[in-house]
Formats: C-alpha cells, structure tokens, sequence
C-alpha cells in the first residue's frame, strides 16, 4: 500500500516541463515537494498568485502571501498576483494545463464526489467545480476504499457530485487507473506487495485488466 | 479631483442598517476589511445578507458576525474553517447559498459589468444546477448565472487615494477588486491613504469611480489561519 507521500511521489512523475499546475488540498499538495527540479513548471492559486514557492522561513511569513489552503507560502522569481475573478478565467477558460485533486468517490465514467456528505460535511465546493468543469486533464489522489472498507471507486457515485465524466487519472494507495471513457477503471499500474486480486476485490466499479499491469516504480 | 475620504469606520458603516445585503472582500482572513468588521459589530445590525468567499473563523472576521447572530444569509463559496458556522448551517438557523468560487467571482464582476447573466460549464450535472437553465455550446452544458451586487462593498486595499483609487497587496488581492465595483456603495479601508495625485495611475488596480468612501484604517491584525514554515 502506497502512503500519501509515495501517492504524490507517483502523481509527481506525470507532470510535464512547463506546464501550469493547480493543486487541491490535501495529498495534492504534497505533489509539490516531488517536482523534479530538472524541470519547470508553475503553480497557480486560486486565490490570485501565478508561482507559488516553498513555505517561508518563520522571520519571512507574509499574512498577506497565502495559498488556497490558507497556508502561508512565498513567491518566486517571475510570479504574479490578480484578482479571483481573472484567477477563474485561467481555470474556466482552460489556460491550466493540469489540475490535481482529492475524490470521496470516482465513478466508472470519470464522475467526481469530493465536496459534501449531506448531514455531516458541508464545507462547500469552494473553486473545485470550477476545476473540473474546465480541466484539460484531471488526476484524482485518494484512498482505494473508506476507512471502513468500502469502494470508493463506484459504478455511480452516492455522494453530491463534483464534476460529470470528468476525470481521467487516478492514483490510489493500491493502484495507478485510468478512465475509459465507455465505462471503466482501467488498471494500469499496482502498488507493490498489492495484488491484482486485491484490487479487483476492493473496487465496486468495473475494473479492466490489461494483459500487462505494472508494478508503480517510485524510484 | 473629486473627494471621497471619511474619517472613520464608524462614520463609513452609519447608514448601514438591518437587512442589508453586504459584499466583504477577502480569502479566508486575507484582505478582509477589519475596521468595518469592528464598526458594524459595535452598531449589532441585525438580518445582513452577506456574500463573502468564506465565513472567517470562529473568532474572527464574519465568524464574529456569527458568534452574534446577525447573519441571515450567507452567499460563500467555502465555509469549513468556521465550525459555529457549519454548526448553525447543519441546524438550518442560517441560510446559506454555496457557490463555486468561480461562479460567485463571475457573477460579481458581472454585476458590476452591467451583465445582467452569463453561461458556465462550473456545477453542471451537480446539485448547483437544480431549477436553473441551461443551454448547450458545441456540444457542450452551460448553466445560466445571474450577475450579483449589494448595497454596500467592504473593500479592504493597501494603499488608496482620496479620489478612491486602490492599489492591493499580495493574495489579499482576491475578490477585493471585483466587489469593489458590485457594491452600490463601495467603503474602502487602506492602510496608506494618500492624496489625489500620490498614486502611479499606471499601478493602480481599482479606479475611483468604483469607490464612495474610503478611510484610513489602523491597528491591521492581519490574523493567519495556517502558519506553514520551512526552516
């Protein structure tokens, strides 16, 4: 079983030189400390900043310099702030090459869960409908299943929907999918020590084994 | 050049009253307007309408608004680090209206737009598009959204002119620049107030016509939510 660190390790490895990224909070985040340093890339922030660097040292935090966590951050050489109102028109009008976020639930066909639990969680959606409304490419962090052992990838999502048939990527702490778009989690990759067995066992939706799954390098 | 300057945030928030619908500019605590905030807790105006990205926190921004009870309704996009707030949304003693950030954005500077409705792709097939309509664009769904404006913007910048101008700092930029052109009356506090002429008009962010008060403001707290530090 991957740890949310390896996730994000493993997530990290699809990113491409110079690509415009958004990261949701969460294990998304962690994504960030795994940017290969050979290339670049550039963070955007909801909240209006174009380059977000590393946290400050403690004599640099700036209240006024946050993330959309609301995490202190720093800025690098060649960032840029704007208002909330040109931050989504880079994310609605699909300027964003890549949006990474957390799920509750994937459906087969690329549906997304991750904002509400009627009666017990109602944070809001905050900017994630927007994210995946307009995404050229979405990659889902979660956990394989609930912390009761339930799926959380489903035929259909029981949750507050997100986003439709959004999603592409997936990667979990058993496994690395990807969506087909008739309908399927196709298996691409399994973590190391997990079984096929497992996975098939613990996704609810319709799993596609190709010929070939290989095991998630980390290196 | 035509003057704006207050003295206070008393004397701005004077004729803000009960039910009054309130724009507040900010991300999480982050360029929130303080001084208003503290002027209108004092006056305990009572059934606000306020649309604001989030909800402060527990004891502080609009969680004291909360703490109070003088909100009737909220228009936010995110309300999780408030848990009063969560707590009062879940018992249904507060109304809340949840919009996608972008969505709220839009619908903001549309309203200060004079656009009266615009399309997005944000919330279809989601909860968000219930009894609204939608329309298809090259093949692909779009929910109809309504243009937003109160009567009233709290705008906090960090430096203005007495003709209104504004120049913001920072991410506490955020939904400051559009708010400020949806309120009927927009109130600006500023941490340099300068006068007319003491601003480079090419830096500035919100021109004054957007503005009809504003104010130099004191004692900033500048609360952070999450202090996150690399040694």
């Amino acid at each position: 079983m991957l740890t949310k660190e390896q996730i994000a390790k493993r997530i990290s490895k699809e990113i491409k030189h110079g690509q415009y990224i958004n990261l949701g909070i969460g294990i998304p985040t962690l994504v960030a400390n795994y940017i290969p340093s050979k290339i670049e890339v550039v963070l955007q922030s909801e909240n209006g900043l174009l380059g977000i660097g590393p946290f400050p040292k403690e004599m640099d935090v700036d209240p006024d310099l946050i993330n959309a966590g609301k995490q202190t951050i720093s800025i690098i050489p060649g960032s840029s702030i704007f208002d909330s109102a040109q931050s989504f028109a880079m994310i609605r009008g699909g300027h964003v090459d890549l949006t990474i976020l957390g799920a509750m639930e994937v459906s087969e066909f690329g549906d997304i869960a991750n904002w509400k639990i009627p009666g017990k969680m109602v944070k809001g959606m905050g900017g994630a409908m927007d994210l995946v409304s307009s995404a050229k490419n979405i990659i889902v962090a979660m956990q394989h299943c609930s912390k009761d052992g339930q799926s959380k990838l489903l035929p259909t999502c029981t949750l507050p929907i997100t986003g439709i048939r959004c999603v592409k990527k997936i990667v979990t702490d058993l496994a690395v999918l990807e969506i087909n778009p008739s309908g399927g989690f196709v298996l691409l990759e399994r973590a190391p020590g997990v079984t096929i067995e497992e996975i098939k066992l613990k996704t609810a939706g319709n799993l596609i084994v190709p010929n070939q799954v290989l095991e998630i390098n980390l290196d | 050049m035509i003057q704006k300057s207050v003295k206070s945030a008393e004397e701005a928030v004077a004729d803000i009253s009960d039910g009054a619908k309130l724009m507040m500019g900010g991300f999480g605590l982050c360029g929130i307007p303080e001084n208003c905030i503290q002027a209108l807790l004092k006056k305990e105006v009572q059934a606000l309408t306020i649309i604001s990205n989030n909800a402060g926190v527990d004891n502080f921004g609009i969680g004291l608004f909360l703490k109070k009870r003088m909100v009737k309704k909220m228009i936010s996009s995110y309300v999780g680090e408030n848990a009063e707030f969560e707590r009062q949304l879940l018992s249904g003693e507060i109304e809340v209206d949840l919009v996608p950030q972008g969505t709220l954005a839009e619908r903001i500077r549309a309203g200060g737009a004079g656009i009266p409705a615009f399309y997005t792709p944000a919330g279809v097939g989601t909860e968000v598009a219930f009894g609204k309509e939608t329309r298809t664009f090259d093949g692909k769904q779009f929910l109809l959204e309504t243009g937003l404006t109160a009567d009233f913007a709290l705008i906090k910048a960090w430096k203005g002119d007495t003709a209104g101008n504004l120049i913001f700092k920072g991410t506490a930029m955020n939904f400051n620049p559009i708010m400020a052109t949806a309120g009927k009356i927009t109130i600006a506090e500023v941490e340099e107030l300068v006068p007319a002429g003491g601003l480079n008009p090419n830096e500035i962010h919100t021109p004054g016509i957007f503005v009809q008060r504003i104010f130099q403001g004191k004692g900033y707290e500048k609360r952070i939510e999450n202090r996150t530090v690399s040694f």
